[in-house]
C-alpha cells in the first residue's frame, strides 16, 4: 500500500513533471524553429529558382520569338518550343500554344501539369505567370508567358515551361531531415538537463524529507546540509535551526525528567539506610512492648508498624523508579502457574478466602516474583475493597497465545471515575479512606509488572456486579526436554 | 551459639543488627569495611566466625570483592549478602562472586534470622552417613567432604548441600523451587537465580568441562538432575 502510494507519488512527482515540461518545451522550440527555418529556406530556394527560371525562360522566349513568324504551323511551333527548351536545362519541357495548336518539346511529357488556371492567368493578365504543381509526389514549377509584339498586344502565342523542383525540394527537405535527426538528441539533452535541475531541487527536498522522517522516528540529531544561497538553502537552514531548538528543548525536558526520576530514586535509596536500621530494631520494640507502660507500649508498637509501612512505601517507590528509568528487567523462569498462584495465596494466608479455579499443567516462562506481586495486589484489593466471594480463575485462550488470571469479587463494583483512574499512582478510590493499607502504588506497580511481561491488566465491572480485574500475559512456553 | 560477622559500613544498621542478633543469642563480630573484614577473617581470631552477613555497598573494597577474595582463598564460610537495592545485576554479581544467599534492605529481624539459621544448618553434618563414589566423584555425607579422583574439593555449605540433595536421588529431576525449599529453606517464591548461581559455582569445581557437565545436568524447562553418570 505504502509502496504503491510512493510509486504513484514518484510518477506525478516533481522530477517527472520537470522532465515532461523540459521535453515539451524543447520539442515545441525545436518544432517551431524548424518550421520557421524550413519555411524561410524553402521560400528562399524556390524564389531563387523561380527567378532564375523566369529570367532564363523570358530570354529564351524572346530569342525564339524573334525567329517565329505568325501565323504559325505545327512545325514552326515545334521549332519554337524546342528552341526555348534548349536553353532551359535537361529536365525542362516547353509547351507552346498558338490558337488551337499545342506542341511540346517532349512529346511524351505530361501536359496536364499546365493547369487551366495558369493558362487562363497567362491569357487574361497577358503577362508571365507561374504556378507550382505536384505530380506523383514530385514538385514542378510551371511558368507561362504570352508572347507579345512590340505594341504589347498579344500575338496569340503562349509558351509554357515545366521544370522540376526536385533538387530544390530535396535541398529544403534536407533541413527537415537534419532537424528530425537532431530532435532526438535535443529531447534527450532536455531530459538530462531536466533531471539535473530536478536533482538540484529534489536532492535538498529529499534530504529534508529524510531528516524530517528521522526526527519523527525520534532521532532529533539529524541535520541537512546547506548548499548554495537559494531559497532551498534558506529552507534547509531554517530546518536546521528549528531542529536545534527542538533538540535543545527536548534534551532539556529529558534532562529534567531524568533528574526528577533520579531524585526519586536517590531519595528512596537514601531512605533505605535509616529504614534498614529502624526495621531491624523494630523487632526489639515489638518484643518488649508488653513489658512497657501502656502509653510507651502503644508508642513502641506504632513506631514499629509505621516503620513497616514506610519501608513498604519506599520499596514501592524504588520499584516504580526502576520502571521509570527502564532499569526493571524480567527474570524469566519456567513456572507452573497454578503452583505459583497457590503459593502467592498461601504465603499471605488467603487460601481459605479465595475460590480458585487453577487448571494444572499450565507452564510458562514468567518472572515469578513479579507475577506474585501482581496476583497479590489484585487479590488483596478484592479482599479489602470488594465483597466475598472472591474468585480467581486461571485460563488460557484457545489460540494458546495468552494466559489470563481473572480476579473477581461480588462487591458494588467500581464507579466509572474510579475505573478510569484505578491504575494511577497514589489514586485513592475512596476519598474518605485517605490512609490506605498499601503505598498507593500497588495497582500501578502491578500494571507495570504486567507490561514488562508484554501483557496488560484490565479493570471492569462484571455482568452480575463486582469488580473484575484481568491479568493478561503472553504465554511463553518453556523449551522442555524430557528426562 | 553461632558466631556471626556483620560487615556493614552504616553504623546504625550495623548496631541495629548487632543488637538484635545478640539479644537472640548470637556471638557477633562487626567490621565497617571490606578490608577490616578480610583482615579479621585472616586472623586466627576470625577462625571462630561461622557466617558472614555482607553489605555489598562498602567504601573501598566492596562486598563483591570481599566475597571473591574469600572464595579465591578457599574459604567455605557461608555468606549472606545485604543488597541495598533489589537490583538484579547486584544480585547476580553477588551470587557469581560466591555468596550463598541474599536479603534486600531494609530487612526485618525475623527474615534475617531465618536466613542465617538456614545457612548455618547447611553446614551441619547430615544424618545419613555413607560415602558414595559417583564415577570418580566421592561424596562423604558424614564427613561432609567431596573429593574428585582423590583430590579434596572445598565446597561452601550451600554448594555442598545442593550436591548432597541432587546426588541423593541420582537421575531424579529437581525443580528449582524444590531445591530452594530443601537447600535454602526459602519457602515459596525464592529467587531461582540462587539455584542457578550455586549450580554454576558447583560445576566450576566438580566438572571436568563446566560447559558440558556430566554430574549436574540441566533439564531445560524443569530444573536439574544428578547424572546418571
Amino acid at each position: 500500500m505504502r509502496v504503491a502510494r510512493r510509486a504513484l507519488r514518484r510518477l506525478v512527482g516533481l522530477r517527472t513533471r520537470l522532465v515532461v515540461a523540459f521535453v515539451l518545451i524543447a520539442l515545441a522550440s525545436a518544432v517551431t524553429a524548424t518550421a520557421l527555418a524550413y519555411r524561410e529556406s524553402r521560400t528562399a530556394v524556390l524564389e531563387r529558382k523561380q527567378d532564375a527560371v523566369r529570367t532564363a525562360f523570358k530570354n529564351r522566349v524572346e530569342q525564339a520569338a524573334a525567329d517565329f513568324d505568325v501565323p504559325a504551323d505545327e512545325v514552326s511551333l515545334t521549332r519554337f518550343a524546342t528552341g526555348v527548351a534548349d536553353g532551359l536545362g535537361d529536365d525542362a519541357v516547353v509547351v507552346a500554344r498558338y490558337r488551337s495548336l499545342t506542341v511540346s518539346s517532349d512529346a511524351s511529357a505530361d501536359r496536364s501539369r499546365i493547369t487551366p488556371a495558369l493558362r487562363e492567368a497567362v491569357r487574361d493578365h497577358n503577362r508571365m505567370s507561374f504556378q507550382r504543381v505536384e505530380r506523383d509526389g514530385r514538385p514542378y514549377l510551371v511558368v507561362g508567358t504570352p508572347v507579345t509584339f512590340d505594341g504589347a498586344s498579344p500575338s496569340g502565342l503562349d509558351a509554357f515551361a515545366v521544370t522540376s523542383l526536385r533538387a530544390e525540394s530535396e535541398a529544403t527537405a534536407g533541413v527537415l531531415e537534419a532537424v528530425r535527426d537532431g530532435i532526438v538528441p535535443v529531447v534527450l539533452l532536455a531530459a538530462v538537463l531536466a533531471l539535473l535541475s530536478a536533482g538540484t531541487v529534489l536532492r535538498p527536498v529529499r534530504e529534508l524529507g529524510r531528516a524530517t522522517r528521522r526526527h519523527a522516528a525520534g532521532d532529533l540529531s539529524s541535520r541537512v546540509r546547506v548548499r548554495g544561497r537559494d531559497e532551498l538553502a534558506d529552507l534547509a537552514r531554517d530546518f536546521n535551526e528549528t531542529a536545534d531548538a527542538l533538540e535543545a528543548s527536548v534534551a532539556e525536558l529529558r534532562e529534567q525528567d531524568a533528574r526528577a526520576k533520579r531524585f526519586v530514586a536517590d531519595v528512596s535509596h537514601e531512605l533505605r539506610t535509616p529504614l534498614a536500621a529502624m526495621t531491624m530494631v523494630a523487632t526489639v520494640l515489638d518484643e518488649d512492648a508488653d513489658a512497657l507502660p501502656p502509653d510507651t507500649a502503644q508508642a513502641a508498637r506504632t513506631v514499629s508498624e509505621e516503620t513497616a509501612r514506610l519501608s513498604r512505601l519506599v520499596d514501592d517507590l524504588m520499584e516504580m523508579s526502576r520502571f521509570d528509568s527502564g532499569a526493571a528487567h524480567l527474570n524469566l523462569t519456567p513456572t507452573d502457574l497454578a503452583e505459583a498462584v497457590s503459593a502467592t495465596l498461601s504465603l499471605r494466608g488467603w487460601t481459605d478466602r479465595v475460590r480458585t479455579e487453577l487448571p494444572h499443567g499450565v507452564r510458562a516462562l514468567v518472572d515469578r516474583r513479579r507475577v506474585d506481586v501482581i496476583v497479590a495486589n489484585l487479590v488483596g484489593n478484592a479482599l479489602r475493597h470488594g465483597a466475598p466471594p472472591v474468585t480467581l480463575t486461571l485460563a488460557t485462550d484457545p489460540a494458546g497465545d495468552w494466559l489470563t488470571v481473572e480476579v473477581a469479587d461480588r462487591g458494588p463494583g467500581l464507579p466509572p471515575e474510579t475505573l478510569a483512574h484505578v491504575f494511577d499512582r497514589f489514586y485513592k478510590a475512596d476519598s474518605a479512606r485517605t490512609r490506605s493499607e498499601g503505598s498507593g502504588l500497588g495497582t500501578a506497580i502491578a500494571l507495570e509488572n504486567a507490561r514488562l511481561h508484554g501483557g496488560t491488566i484490565e479493570a471492569a465491572n462484571g455482568p452480575e456486579g463486582g469488580a473484575v480485574f484481568t491479568l493478561r500475559l503472553p504465554w511463553r512456553r518453556p523449551r522442555e526436554e524430557h528426562a | 551459639m553461632a558466631h556471626v560477622l556483620l560487615i556493614e559500613d552504616d553504623v546504625s544498621v550495623r548496631d541495629g543488627m548487632e543488637l538484635v542478633l545478640r539479644r537472640h543469642g548470637y556471638d557477633v563480630a562487626t567490621a565497617a569495611t571490606g578490608e577490616d573484614a578480610l583482615a579479621l577473617l585472616a586472623d586466627p581470631a576470625g577462625a571462630a566466625v561461622e557466617l558472614a552477613v555482607l553489605d555489598l555497598m562498602l567504601p573501598g573494597v566492596d562486598g563483591f570483592e570481599v566475597c571473591r577474595r574469600l572464595r579465591a582463598g578457599g574459604s567455605t564460610l557461608p555468606v549472606i549478602m545485604l543488597t541495598a537495592r533489589g537490583d538484579d545485576t547486584d544480585i547476580v554479581r553477588g551470587l557469581e562472586a560466591g555468596a550463598d544467599d541474599y536479603v534486600v534492605k531494609p530487612v526485618t529481624a525475623p527474615v534475617l534470622e531465618a536466613r542465617i539459621r538456614a545457612a548455618l544448618r547447611r553446614a551441619e553434618p547430615s544424618q545419613s552417613a555413607r560415602g558414595e563414589d559417583h564415577a570418580g566423584l566421592v561424596i562423604d555425607r558424614a564427613g561432609l567432604t567431596v573429593a574428585k579422583r582423590g583430590v579434596p574439593i572445598a565446597l561452601p555449605p550451600t554448594e555442598l548441600r545442593l550436591l548432597l540433595e541432587l546426588s541423593a536421588s541420582p537421575a531424579h529431576v529437581f525443580s528449582r523451587e524444590q531445591l530452594l525449599q530443601s537447600v535454602w529453606e526459602h519457602g515459596f517464591l525464592g529467587d531461582s537465580r540462587l539455584v542457578d548461581a550455586a549450580v554454576g559455582r558447583l560445576r566450576a569445581k566438580i566438572e571436568d568441562i563446566p560447559a558440558r557437565p556430566r554430574y549436574i545436568q540441566t533439564v531445560r524447562g524443569f530444573g536439574y538432575r544428578f547424572g546418571p553418570v
